[in-house]
């Protein structure tokens, strides 16, 4: 019995492939799949009242999510915000990943352990920091009126949109200059070189070599910080105020203080459907910006 | 033909305290097979890169058919280059990578096509348009960089040890085709290779390089029967040097005393002064023999033989001649694996083809 099992693991690959991830398969199951069937469940039934719950089946709750406008508003709002502040970190993080994987010559590492220092601290205390800089009696509204350039503080600062973008954009930061870093670090130079050798100026190809060949990256960092900022809700609860709210907050209020469970899990459902297409479509686009470009 | 098609006038290329390229001038003949030739580190692909402008001089100018070209970009200069890892765009198909460098000509489509069409037939790659680069082998890979440069009809190709990755057999087959090919387009070719049977096997003319600086520059043959200094002697083939100091001239030859052999009349191609005592005589392995009777050559001499490490065309010799341990590389032609009495063996020298040289 033994031996024949040896057999049949020394012969399979799958078998030796699914035995070394047995240990991450049960962590897996027990706090993604289990919670996520729970999550699944619980979105078709119904809230009775304060203590008790409908298990029928029924399809109520999405229709109840997108019957009502602040709910849907809300979604809109969240992915909006978080495709500003991809924008935002992919336009500032790539450049300076740019200039260090080609301009660096020494001490590449001590860079990029440097602009990932403030990552060091928790979240939370950034988040809390940027309550500090952002807020009315703040570092940047005391600045400017002690320098006579405003004489009311700049309120629009905290518990706005803006706010929420400013603090998530400087959150999420290192986890775009990670990949888009490894991408651009890469590639050969000497892909540059010929190119340049066969006619194109410096711009034509960044557009035609550089970028294409870092569009793993791209994509990476795309996905890296958008999947976790649409969800977050530590940011938009301490610093967003009711203007920026998003919808992870109002979830976790149907899980909470409004205690309306079936339709606070249909709402996160949404949520992931939302950010699985969101994914798709941006994984399929870029490879067919790939090819076009080429 | 233009003699000096490629003007290379007192360029050096410094980096912080290294002189890559010191101070180097020649030119290159328009229609040409030229190769810089040496080990690495000494200022070859430096020179290539420089040609290429992705690199710029310290010093000194480069002329091409007759423009200045030292300060142009790489996008603006008659030249292209095989790359050594041949950096095929690993994103775009064999063909798009071939067309990469068409797009800025001006040309229609059909011209364009007519271009793809006839050089990838030049390099035999028909049929592979459509594959990547990871889905070729290096020879390929090779051809396919070969094809990118020269559709677009550079003045001047610029090969940088292209042969480098192949396999032995494959590179032999290489370096037919590459010199067939160059015949066939006419494009002056300069090619860069640490290999000295490569430079001199497809070459016309080949620059040794040391040090930055170029060691010789001539004809493959000339750089194998009349090396100009120790540095070429050593590096182009096999030789044995022989310590030696001259005496008086005696027309085109001198007398020479070569340490613990005796005095000599050699030639004195390259007009070494008398009573010099930093000389050496560079010995190639055909003009060497091992044998176990007394020979009638120029120089013959009784010796012991501690070991012999057969080598393929040459045989090296470790031998012990009058009590002084020396090691000597013969012909295998010149010795027929003879059984020798007590490894004793006459070592004769022929002083026909000696090359008498200056130690620096």
């Amino acid at each position: 019995m033994f031996q024949a099992w040896r057999n049949l693991y020394s012969k399979s690959d799958n078998a030796k492939a699914y035995s070394l991830l047995s240990p991450a398969l049960f962590l897996i199951i027990l706090v993604m799949l289990i919670p996520m069937a729970l999550m699944l469940s619980f979105s078709s039934f119904t809230q009775v009242s304060m203590m008790e719950i409908d298990f029928t089946p029924t399809v109520q709750r999405y229709i109840d999510f997108f019957e009502k406008s602040l709910l849907v508003s809300l979604l809109i709002k969240s992915v909006k915000i978080s495709f500003i502040v991809t924008l935002i970190t992919l336009l500032t993080a790539y450049p300076v990943c740019y200039y260090i994987a080609f301009y660096v010559k020494k001490n590449k590492m001590l860079w990029l352990v440097l602009l990932t220092l403030p990552f060091w601290t928790s979240y939370l205390l950034r988040v809390f920091s940027w309550k500090i800089i952002l807020g009315t009696k703040g570092v940047f509204n005391s600045t400017l009126l002690g320098a006579g350039i405003i004489s009311e503080p700049l309120t629009f600062l905290m518990y706005s949109e803006e706010a929420v973008i400013i603090t998530l954009t400087h959150a999420w930061a290192a986890f775009a200059l990670l990949p888009l870093y490894v991408s651009l670090e890469k590639i050969d130079f000497s892909y540059i070189e010929a190119a340049r050798d066969l006619g194109l100026s410096k711009f034509e190809v960044f557009w035609k070599v550089t970028f294409p060949l870092s569009l793993p990256g791209v994509i990476g960092a795309i996905l890296i910080i958008f999947i976790p900022t649409v969800g977050d809700y530590v940011t938009p609860a301490l610093i967003g105020g009711t203007e920026g709210r998003m919808l992870s907050n109002m979830i976790q209020a149907y899980f909470g203080k409004i205690n309306n469970i079936p339709l606070g899990a249909a709402s996160a459902t949404i949520m992931l459907t939302t950010v699985i297409l969101i994914t798709a479509i941006v994984s399929y686009t870029t490879k067919r910006l790939t090819q076009r470009l080429s | 033909m233009n003699e000096k098609f490629i003007q290379i006038n007192g360029i050096s290329k410094h980096f912080g305290n290294v002189k890559a390229v010191d101070d180097v001038s020649f030119s290159i003949k328009e229609g040409e097979f030229f190769s810089l030739l040496g080990p690495s580190g000494c200022g070859k692909t430096t020179l290539l890169r420089l040609l290429a402008g992705f690199e710029y001089p310290t010093n000194g100018n480069l002329l091409i058919d007759g423009s200045d070209i030292t300060a142009l970009p790489p996008d603006k200069r008659p030249t292209n280059m095989v790359f050594q890892n041949y950096a095929i765009f690993p994103h775009i198909n064999v063909e798009q990578n071939i067309k990469f460098g068409l797009r800025k000509l001006g040309l229609t489509d059909d011209e364009i096509k007519k271009r793809v069409d006839d050089v990838l037939a030049l390099v035999k790659l028909e049929g592979y348009e459509e594959r990547f680069s990871g889905q070729l082998s290096g020879g390929q890979r090779q051809r396919v960089a070969l094809a990118r440069a020269l559709v677009r009809q550079p003045k001047v190709l610029l090969l940088d040890e292209p042969l480098g990755a192949l396999d032995k057999k494959l590179r032999d087959e290489m370096q037919l085709e590459l010199r067939t090919l160059q015949k066939e387009i006419g494009i002056t070719f300069v090619f860069v290779t640490h290999d000295q049977q490569e430079a001199i096997s497809m070459s016309d003319r080949v620059a040794v390089m040391s040090e930055g600086k170029i060691q010789q520059l001539s004809a493959p043959n000339e750089l194998y029967k009349n090396p100009e200094n120790i540095f070429v002697s050593d590096f182009i083939g096999e030789t044995n040097f022989l310590k030696a100091s001259t005496k008086s001239k005696d027309g085109e030859h001198i007398n020479v005393t070569i340490e613990d052999l005796g005095d000599f009349k050699v030639k004195n191609n390259l007009n070494i002064p008398e009573n010099s005592s930093d000389v050496v005589c560079s010995v190639r392995p055909e003009s060497m023999m091992i044998s176990r009777d007394k020979s009638d050559w120029d120089i013959c001499l009784e010796a012991k033989i501690n070991q012999t490490s057969y080598l393929g065309e040459m045989t090296r010799f470790y031998v012990e001649v009058s009590g002084i341990n020396k090691v000597i590389t013969v012909s295998s032609q010149h010795f027929d694996n003879q059984s020798f009495e007590n490894n004793t063996c006459f070592i004769s020298i022929s002083l026909e083809d000696i090359s008498l040289l200056q130690k620096k």
